[in-house]
């Protein structure tokens, strides 16, 4: 363990914000207020510098060739591999498995251990605030071997409800998948009972943590999952990269999930011998420069540390909460107790479009509409949410521009 | 705020606040439903015809500003007119919408739509303006089935 660092301080953001080029965009006469992180991550210099040099300096293709780039582009590939390995505690470096993304995660995972183990009858069991990545892998999965999807009730604060989802675990539940923390909503699950409990039943557990990773610190080992997916872009990386975290003796067992080159030993007409980990699961030219560039992000994360980040973004969690209870007909959807990143709510004045546009106009990036959680919308009952998500470089002021701005909404639509 | 206020008429905050033929029609002769998955705008539009004249037209359900207060602007216009001119309107209406940004308005054709001009400015909205005609449109064409932006 690492010292303990002091806290993050005023003017500690005030430098970040210096490495992040987007932040300086002006709309307005003003610095561009960026409240859609969960949607996408703003990207420091280093992220985008270091995919720069990787193609002013670096491009070969990995794996492949003898010659001098290659080894380099290869190496820096595989030393980020290590950089995920460290940052989420994997015990083993090839159990890091690079994908295009979270839902290509959630995918690989539905058509290789699930078309291997779910056959009719079976039980998926997700919950009732998944993203549609994390739903609708599971419904062609079940469609295609008449499997059965089971969902795990929440509460009205947008909390899962626990005590049924134990109960919703039967001899026919062959995985459990569900989100760290909710994209619509915030919630912080607690994943490591869900784990315990599902693991007590035999039944592994995939966890969607597009939205913790870059929020919370993660350890795979201690949250005891099977699998853990995310995305890049959501934490300072470029998109179209992403990992699947996959338990070495269930990858093992796994068929792969593409064909094509870099996933095999040897190939002849008569048969195929796959590759080993965690190759068998990367088929075809990688985006290499998407890698190194990940593994730049999480350098530039560790240099600041999760743990900061985390306690700053809790503060700034809780001071946009109080801001937004302070305009007037603002109701929060999602009031759970452990929440991150998110800040989703309606208005009795305005339609969340309506929010979102005016909010727009008045140099406020917000995101309206279903957050691609429909279902999530229907357990509240509104047809759309207005929702602000927070990054470490966000700050009170940006709160207090959004407050600025839904005071306008009001006036406007009074 | 040069944009939205573009968008966001007067005539449009107005009709959205306190919007007109908002009910239902008990007696009407047809009615049909229209949804914008995406906004979650959900209208029901209701008709009572004469002929082939709307003697009276009204409408319910929930939307943003922009949907809502086109739906009501819509129904003031298209009460008393004949299928024929409502298809006129929708028209008229679909091709100022849709028209690039700098495109001059037909003032005088457009009459009191002109005020959903500024939508043209933000092509995400374009659903939200035209769903309650579209709506209207498979119902005076007799269409049952439920009409999707989709
Ligand atoms: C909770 C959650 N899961 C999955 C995803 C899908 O991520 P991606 O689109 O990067 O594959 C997102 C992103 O929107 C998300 O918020």
């Amino acid at each position: 363990m690492p010292p303990r660092r002091p806290p993050l301080t005023t003017a500690d953001i005030a430098r970040i914000r210096d490495d992040f080029p987007v932040l300086h965009v002006r709309r307005g006469g003003k610095d561009l207020v960026y409240l859609d992180n969960a949607a996408t991550s703003q990207k420091p210099r280093l992220v985008i510098d270091t995919e720069r040099h990787y193609y002013e300096a670096q491009n070969a293709n990995v794996h492949r060739g003898m010659h001098y780039l290659s080894e380099i582009a290869t190496n820096a590939y595989e030393e980020a591999r290590k950089k995920v390995q460290r940052f989420i505690n994997a015990p083993l470096t090839c159990e890091v498995i690079f994908t295009r993304g979270t839902t290509e995660s959630i995918n690989l995972v539905a058509q290789t251990f699930g078309r291997q183990n779910l056959h009719e009858g079976d039980e998926v069991l997700i919950s009732a605030m998944e993203h549609h990545s994390n739903i609708v892998p599971w419904q062609m999965l079940c469609e295609s071997c008449g499997a059965k999807l089971k969902v795990i009730p929440i509460n009205e604060r947008g909390e899962l409800k626990m005590d049924e989802f134990e109960k919703l675990i039967s001899p026919r539940t062959k995985i459990v998948s569900v989100v760290h923390v909710s994209n619509a909503l915030g919630t912080i699950n607690t994943v490591k009972e869900i784990c315990a409990i599902a693991h007590k039943h035999g039944v592994p557990v995939l966890v969607d943590g597009a939205q913790a990773v870059p929020h919370l610190p993660i350890d795979v080992q201690d949250i005891g999952c099977d699998f853990y997916a995310f995305s890049g872009h959501k934490m300072c990386g470029p998109t179209g990269i992403g990992v699947l975290f996959g338990r070495a003796e269930r990858l093992n067992l796994m068929p792969p999930f593409m064909g094509g080159g870099d996933m095999i030993l040897s190939v002849t007409f008569e048969k195929t011998t796959y590759n080993g980990l965690p190759y068998k699961f990367e088929a075809g030219t990688p985006n290499i420069a998407g890698v190194i560039a990940l593994g730049a992000a999480i350098d530039y994360l560790d240099g600041i540390g999760m743990d900061r980040i985390a306690a700053y973004e809790h503060d700034l969690t809780q001071y946009g909460t109080q801001v937004l209870q302070s305009i007037e007909g603002v109701k929060m959807i999602g009031t759970a107790r452990e929440k991150a990143g998110a800040l989703s709510f309606v208005m009795e004045s305005a339609h969340a479009h309506d929010i979102g546009q005016l909010l727009s106009d008045q140099g406020v990036a917000i995101r309206a509409g279903h957050h691609c959680a429909q279902p999530v919308m229907q357990c509240f009952g509104v047809p759309a949410t207005a929702r602000a998500s927070l990054a470490f470089y966000n700050t009170k002021e940006d709160l207090d521009a959004l407050g600025a701005a839904l005071r306008k909404v009001n006036e406007v639509f009074a | 705020m040069a944009g939205n206020r573009a968008l966001y008429e007067q005539v449009i905050l107005e009709h959205n606040k306190k919007p007109r033929n908002f009910r239902e029609m008990p007696d009407a002769t047809r009615k049909l439903e229209g949804f914008n998955p995406l906004c979650g705008d959900h209208f029901t539009l209701f008709v009572k015809l004469n002929g082939d004249v709307v003697e009276d037209v009204s409408f319910s359900g929930a939307g943003c500003a922009i949907s809502k207060s086109s739906a009501s602007v819509m129904t003031t216009l298209i009460k008393g007119k004949t299928i024929k001119e409502a298809e006129q309107l929708f028209a008229t209406f679909h091709k100022m919408v849709t028209a690039p940004p700098d495109a001059p308005i037909d003032e005088e054709s457009a009459g009191r739509l002109a005020v959903f001009a500024g939508v043209r400015e933000f092509p995400v909205r374009i659903k939200c303006a035209t769903l309650a005609w579209h709506t209207l449109l498979s119902l005076l064409d007799g269409k049952a089935s439920p009409v999707s932006t989709e």
